[in-house]
């Protein structure tokens, strides 16, 4: 057995990769099938479930393409089956299809997207550009994924868990958006054990074979008269219930005059950077959304009350600082820092822009 | 439907036709002399034959046929246009226990979903799909597919289906037969009595190569599509036998319970 | 003695029935049903003409057919 599976016993802490930490999370969470087709930069992912699956008793396919992929997941999110795929930016452009029914046919599933730069081939470097994709819907149609972003190793681990716990709870597609660097970087982390997936879970909706009841019927056609409004309502309803599961980390911003908005590796490389300034004696302060959807957009509201001033800062041209406009509307506007995909982003990049945005201080 | 007195049988009399109980009782949405009843009736009565209604679960595809599941009464998913083999795949990894079938148009078979039925097929996944070839994209207003005839006017090739222009029609009973993971490839057609005896043996055999755990399992049926053909039923019937059929030939393309690739 | 009987609120009209009919007894009635199909029928003197083969009941697309036979006359057929 390799070093870095689970059934050898849960060590206390090990030393891998992002992409890994996603497929140790995963089976952690009682992932049972996976489908996926190659990208870079997550082949670490398929890699790893294709020989840890099978031992795990469940199934891996190498899907022809994303497009199958993504409806081979929603199969088996119909047999009510924790299954998931991953992929990257143009992999995951092809899967919107498919994630628009299942958001339209309440199905669950977990989706990893390792972002890289596009638009087109673009690069396989790291990139913020799937913001708008994977927090706006996607794909055809009024609909919300619940979107997690991962910092570190152990979140990409942790976030697994609650992904796979979250796609059961609001029977809806959960996205992990990461991106070429959480994916690639090696971190310690350290495994846990969640609660044993209940055989129950999916009982009431799932195919299985009518036996001894109605038959049960998955589907996003609503053609009847005043079907498909009475669908959109209660869509609606639920993703506004998921606001409850918007979660952020913060970080220095009691005393902060300026609040970096920054997400996933960026809002770690702004975190360093935010300890240089504060070394020097700026004040300023982090929010890392840690839930891009539901959005944090009322802890930001709270402390644009206070006064503070923002800063967005992505590794796209504009994508989030959006939202965090919307949330602070009326309030108080938030500069705007975009480190351009095709370049690798470290901390000091960051200090002139934060900087700036404190009034050139 | 109100009990009907003509029905009840004296003591004497018994039916000579059992109408399957997953067959949902309620008119369809179907077209006066549309194949897609005949075939819907001919899975249910497999289904039933082999005990597995309960254990069932059908993938519905897009086209005429995507309310399949308002007439058969098994657990169902609808899938994108195309997807149906990947829907199923999905489906029957995570439950290898039940038995999985697709249902799909030429035209979501054939051309939007080549890539997955073709993949589906090769990996030998244990489902069972049935393929409804009426030469058109029905549900869309009869516009050209894949397994369009030469010369055949539809409305998006209203001069007539041209080699030179739009290809040639496919041949997917013969195209799946040459694919390793497959355990059954025939062609059947539903236009006349002895033609749907033997595509009721096709399909069952379809859903059997399954239950055995032999591989993939799949038959092409040859049905009518009489309003975008704008003829009436029984000329479509004329159509499919003295048109279709010296083009589509009619047979067992491969099966692994009898030796290797009949025909 | 057989029997056929069309359920008229199924039938679409689509006459596939009368082309495969070996007693050639099934025509189109003069009945529109609720859909307006004008529907199919063996006419009450020619169905003694009924061999109960189950071949309309076959072909039919709608299920709109029952054929119903007499014990005595299935087993002469099959002995
Ligand atoms: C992605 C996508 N493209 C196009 C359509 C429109 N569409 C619906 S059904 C259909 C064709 C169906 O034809 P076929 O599969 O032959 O089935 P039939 O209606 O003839 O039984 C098309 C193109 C769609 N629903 N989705
Ligand atoms: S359009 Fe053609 S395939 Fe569709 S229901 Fe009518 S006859 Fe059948
Ligand atoms: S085949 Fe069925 S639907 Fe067609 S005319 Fe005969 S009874 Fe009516
Ligand atoms: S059962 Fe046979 S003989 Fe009787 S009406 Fe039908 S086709 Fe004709
Ligand atoms: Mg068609």
């Amino acid at each position: 057995m390799p070093h870095n599976t689970t059934d050898t016993g849960t060590p206390e802490r090990i030393f891998i990769k992002g992409n890994e930490a996603i497929a140790h999370g995963a089976l952690a969470a009682g992932c049972r099938c996976y489908f996926g087709y190659p990208i870079t930069p997550q082949n670490d992912i398929p890699e790893m479930m294709s020989y840890a699956l099978p031992d795990a008793g469940g199934e891996f396919v190498q899907a022809e393409s994303e497009v199958a992929s993504a409806n081979m997941l929603l199969g088996a999110a119909a047999a009510g089956i924790r299954a998931l795929t991953s992929s990257s930016s143009p992999g995951i452009s092809l899967m919107q299809e498919a994630i628009s029914y299942m958001a339209g046919s309440e199905l669950p599933g977990v989706i990893v997207n390792m972002n890289r730069g596009g638009p087109g081939l673009g690069d396989i470097g790291p990139s913020q550009g799937d913001y708008f994709q994977s927090v706006k819907g996607g794909g055809h149609g009024d609909y919300k994924l619940l979107v997690l972003a991962p910092a570190t190793c152990q979140e990409c681990y942790d976030m697994m868990v609650q992904a796979f716990d979250l796609a059961f709870k609001y029977r809806n597609p959960v996205m992990v958006l990461g991106d070429a660097i959480v994916g690639q970087m090696k971190e310690p982390v350290t495994p846990w054990k969640p609660a044993a997936v209940p055989a129950t879970e999916a009982a009431d909706w799932r195919l299985e074979g009518a036996k001894g009841r109605k038959p049960r019927l998955l589907k996003s056609l609503f053609l009847e008269d005043g079907a498909l409004a009475g669908q959109n309502r209660h869509l609606q309803a639920k993703y506004a219930a998921m606001q409850a599961e918007a979660k952020a980390e913060s970080f220095l911003t009691e005393d902060a005059e300026l609040i970096v908005v920054a997400y996933g590796s960026i809002g770690r490389i702004a975190k360093s950077a935010i300890r240089k300034l504060r070394a020097q004696g700026h004040k300023v302060g982090l929010v890392r959304p840690q839930t891009l959807f539901p959005f944090p957009g009322p802890l930001l509201r709270g402390l644009a009350e206070q006064g503070k001033r923002f800063l967005t800062i992505e590794h796209n041209c504009g994508q989030m600082v959006e939202d965090v406009r919307l949330s602070i509307r009326g309030i108080v506007d938030s500069a705007f820092y975009g480190h351009m995909p095709g370049e690798m982003p470290g901390s000091d990049d960051f200090l002139a822009p934060i900087l700036d945005a404190m009034g050139g201080k | 439907m109100q009990a009907d007195e003509r029905l009840a049988l004296a003591d004497d009399e018994q039916m000579a036709f059992e109408v399957p109980d997953v067959l949902v009782d309620r008119a369809t949405h179907y077209c006066p002399g549309c194949h897609h009843g005949i075939a819907h009736r001919l899975v249910a009565e497999v289904l039933e034959e082999m005990g597995v209604v309960d254990d069932t679960i059908c993938v519905a595809s897009i086209g005429c046929s995507v309310f399949i599941y308002n007439y058969l009464a098994v657990d169902s998913v609808e899938a994108p246009h195309g997807r149906a083999p990947a829907v199923a795949t999905g489906v029957k990894r995570g439950r290898t226990d039940k038995i999985v079938f697709t249902y799909q148009g030429d035209g979501d078979l054939a051309s939007i979903g080549l890539a997955e039925v073709m993949h589906a097929a090769n990996r030998g996944e244990r489902i069972t799909i049935v393929f409804v070839n009426n030469t058109v994209y029905g549900m869309t207003g009869g516009q050209m597919a894949p397994t369009t005839l030469i010369g055949q006017k539809t409305t998006t090739c209203p001069g007539g289906r041209c080699r030179d222009r739009e290809g040639m029609p496919i041949r997917m009973a013969e195209i799946i037969a040459g694919l390793g993971g497959v355990a059954y490839s025939a062609r059947a057609s539903l236009d006349s009595v002895k033609n749907i005896r033997a595509a009721k043996k096709a399909v069952r055999k379809a859903f059997d190569v399954q239950q055995q755990g032999l591989g993939f399992g799949f038959v092409e049926l040859l049905s009518g599509c009489p309003t975008n053909w704008r003829m009436d039923a029984v000329k479509a019937n004329t159509r499919i036998r003295e048109e279709m059929i010296p083009y589509f030939p009619l047979g067992v393309y491969k099966d692994v319970t009898e030796g290797e690739g009949v025909c | 003695m057989s029997r056929v009987v069309f359920l008229d609120e199924r039938c679409k009209g689509c006459l596939l029935c009368t082309t495969v009919c070996p007693k050639g007894i099934i025509v189109q009635s003069s009945r529109f049903n609720r859909q307006g199909y004008k529907v199919a029928e063996v006419p009450a003197d020619a169905m003694k003409d009924c061999t109960g083969c189950a071949s309309c009941a076959l072909i039919c697309p709608d299920v709109a057919i029952r054929v119903i036979k007499s014990r005595k006359a299935k087993k002469a057929g099959k002995e």
